[in-house]
């Protein structure tokens, strides 16, 4: 109820999250959208100009300079106006018809090594759908009989349009549903003692677990609330598809919910002051949201970190609530993880307990 | 000027007092650092694929063996039939399947043509793209020795160069992102829960009693997290360059300058979070989403900003860590200085002290 009362707060609560969710849905992207980039074209021929028409009709790379001397894109590189420069080399057109072959030098900033890694493959792949171009029309003879090609044909599955969204929104929800609930968990107690109402609280007839459960609940709520909330706008809003059985989503929440608080439990009462609270909350959270795979995938970590991922709760979330939602997947495929959320509730929210009494005392 | 000097000693002391605290102020941009540098990455190493050969011939299995043997890619299960495929996809264990059909080598032989299918998890698009390259390269690279030589001269030859980071290692990209948002959190959030506090605890009103003017006490407040914040630009810089190697290839009396200006700024916006606070709690929530979470996607810091649609690309503009990351990074990395960056300095600049009048004259306001 106090909760409740606190105005400020409850705008924080439910405004907040759906803002961050909105924001940061349409901004965690990795796709490549544009890139602009310096020509330098010493050929100038019919050909070298296909090229570059090639280039900018794949709507990811735009022209934005052009010249004969090298050093005139680097600068640009370096102003940041562009991010690529293309040098096609005077004897292009004639390379091209003859046996030798054609080069083509693609200079990129790495500064951004993601971005840098896609500019790198897209250019490969419009090259060689270049080269299949010219090489068609030339009509080259090549000694089919014992040419022996592999055809390789490639499905893309649970995401058909390899759309972004889909991967970060859960992840994005998972992201805000925890915070939440650590904050509101951490700050409950933290607060109380700070203010000397847990000394009021103390001398009342409640016992300790009723004490717990009393404010576990409330902030239980909310972020089953919030969490409610994103799923029906990430559904509405974003088309998220929901492949999976929701009771399933929903008891794993459930579950997952109790670990947090718990932990939240578990450092209020360790901490002194509500800003201690906060700084080593916020400290956990980046942590355990850095190293559960909401951003980047847990299948790029070293070793090591990926055995780590093993122990932290938010990689289960994480995993679970992709897989429900977009790959439909049961309770079969996600039983074990269930069972280690579960797991950790138990072992968590006792310990919680427990450790709070020694406080007191 | 005494009692200032005292007032300034007292806030160093209540820092140094709260171990904790001073802990995760030091720990947490060592921890940062080391789970940017070495975890958080978009590449592929050994992702667990499934392979279903109807063939099981030489030719299928070489190339089998090639796809296990590459650092990118581990054949972790052999199905046997069709059926296997949604069950293993869906259970998340694999991401990817490929599929040899039947008779792959006689087809080779007999029409030329041999068809292989691959099937990928596509929930996270890039690192699915990255497999998918990763496998499709790897079973063309599989050429009897009679045609190699016709086929490799075909068609243009990209001779392609990466500037400033040939290893593509993402510890470059992150770190100047880095910087920023550790600044943030130590000057912003610091600042306006400290300032909060003393607000909430009713100590504020003694200390406008004193001789101190109000702009002696923001200064005093502040001073303590902006000589922290210098240490722990140092202590990342130091780190960065010995353990990950990130290069530092501009001047660095540029780089302190801009710096510590990015951090009046940051700490310009602690104080104006403070005076529209009442408690600790909402200082902390507001500073929180105000000023870490803009800083930490809208400005660069991971999420590219030619990525993003128009309409935030145009909010980042707002955020003050933008402008200074565009310049870290240009310092540090591509080795630029005022010539280049001399638009987003001037911004940076504009930024700091509009936050700067805004914050003090607030103070001011509020007290009254």
């Amino acid at each position: 109820m106090q909760i409740f009362r606190d105005r400020g707060m409850l705008v924080v609560i439910f405004v907040m999250p759906l803002i961050e969710l909105v924001v940061l849905a349409y901004a965690a992207t990795f796709e490549l959208q544009d890139t602009p980039f310096h020509l330098v074209d010493y050929d100038q021929s019919a050909v070298s100009r296909q090229l570059v028409r090639d280039f900018e009709a794949t709507g990811y790379f735009t022209l934005v300079g052009r010249s004969f001397d090298i050093e005139e894109g680097i600068n640009q590189i370096l102003s940041n106006e562009a991010k690529m420069v293309m040098v096609i080399p005077p004897n292009f057109s004639e390379a091209l018809h003859s046996p030798q072959q054609a080069n083509v030098q693609i200079i990129i900033n790495a500064v951004n090594n993601s971005t840098a890694g896609l500019i790198k493959g897209y250019s490969y792949a419009i090259l060689r759908q270049f080269s299949r171009g010219v090489l068609m029309k030339a009509q080259r003879a090549l000694p089919t009989g014992q040419l022996q090609r592999i055809k390789v044909t490639s499905r893309n599955w649970y995401n058909q349009t390899l759309d972004y969204t889909n991967y970060m929104v859960p992840g994005i929800i998972v992201l805000l549903t925890t915070l939440i609930c650590l904050i509101l968990s951490v700050l409950n107690i933290v607060r109380e003692e700070e203010l000397g109402t847990i000394e009021q609280l103390n001398v009342t007839p409640i016992k300790r677990y009723q004490f717990i459960a009393g404010k576990l609940i409330p902030t239980w709520i909310i972020a089953m609330t919030v969490f409610s909330f994103s799923l029906a706008v990430a559904y509405f809003w974003f088309g998220v598809p929901f492949r999976g059985n929701i009771l399933l989503l929903y008891l794993t929440t459930v579950v997952y919910l109790l670990v947090i608080q718990g932990i939240g439990l578990i450092v209020s009462t360790r901490a002194n002051t509500q800003q201690q609270a906060m700084l080593i909350n916020f400290f956990l959270i980046m942590v355990f949201i850095m190293m559960g795979g909401i951003f980047t995938p847990i299948v790029s970590m070293p070793e090591w970190a990926q055995t780590v991922a093993h122990a932290n709760p938010i990689t289960y979330f994480a995993e679970i609530t992709r897989m429900i939602l977009l790959k439909g997947s049961g309770w079969v495929d996600i039983d074990w993880m269930l069972g280690v959320l579960g797991l950790m509730a138990a072992v968590l929210v006792p310990f919680a307990i427990l450790t709070y009494r020694k406080r007191t005392v | 000027m005494q009692t200032f000097t005292g007032f300034v000693i007292k806030e160093f002391r209540h820092i140094l007092r709260d171990r904790h605290t001073l802990l995760i102020l030091f720990g947490l941009p060592i921890a940062m650092l080391m789970i940017f540098g070495y975890v958080v990455r978009n590449e592929v190493n050994e992702a667990k694929i499934a392979v279903l050969d109807h063939s099981n011939d030489v030719v299928t299995r070489t190339i089998i063996q090639k796809l296990d043997a590459s650092s990118a890619l581990s054949v972790t299960r052999h199905l046997t039939h069709t059926g296997q495929i949604e069950p293993a996809m869906r259970a998340g264990t694999i991401k990817e399947v490929v599929i040899f059909e039947k008779h792959f080598k006689r087809k080779l032989q007999r029409s030329g043509i041999a068809s292989v299918q691959l099937i990928t998890d596509a929930t996270e698009p890039n690192i699915a793209g990255l497999i998918q390259q990763y496998s499709l390269a790897i079973i063309k690279s599989w050429q009897p020795d009679d045609q190699f030589l016709q086929t490799s001269s075909i068609g243009v030859q990209p001779n392609i160069q990466m500037l400033f980071n040939p290893q593509l290692k993402s510890v470059y990209f992150f770190v100047p992102g880095l910087i920023a948002v550790i600044l943030m959190i130590i000057s912003a959030i610091m600042t306006s829960v400290s300032i909060a506090r003393e607000k909430e605890t009713g100590t504020m009103e003694v200390l406008l009693v004193s001789p101190l003017k109000p702009y002696h006490i923001i200064v005093g407040k502040v001073l303590p997290y902006l000589a922290l914040s210098i240490i722990n630009i140092i202590t990342v810089l130091v780190l960065s360059t010995w353990v990950f190697g990130v290069p530092f290839r501009g001047s660095l009396l540029f780089f302190m300058i801009v710096s510590t200006l990015f951090i009046f700024s940051a700490l310009a916006l602690g104080v104006f979070i403070s005076t529209q606070t009442e408690d600790q709690r909402t200082a902390m929530m507001a500073s929180l989403m105000g000023t870490l979470l803009p800083t930490m996607i809208l400005s660069g810091f991971v999420f590219p900003i030619p990525s993003m649609p128009v309409a935030l690309q145009w909010l980042s503009n707002l955020v003050p860590a933008k402008w200074y990351l565009i310049i870290v990074r240009g310092v540090m990395l591509m080795g630029t200085g005022i010539r280049y960056l001399w638009l987003p300095v001037l911004i940076l600049v504009g930024m700091t002290i509009g936050l700067v009048a805004a914050g003090v004259l607030n103070f001011n306001d509020r007290l009254e």
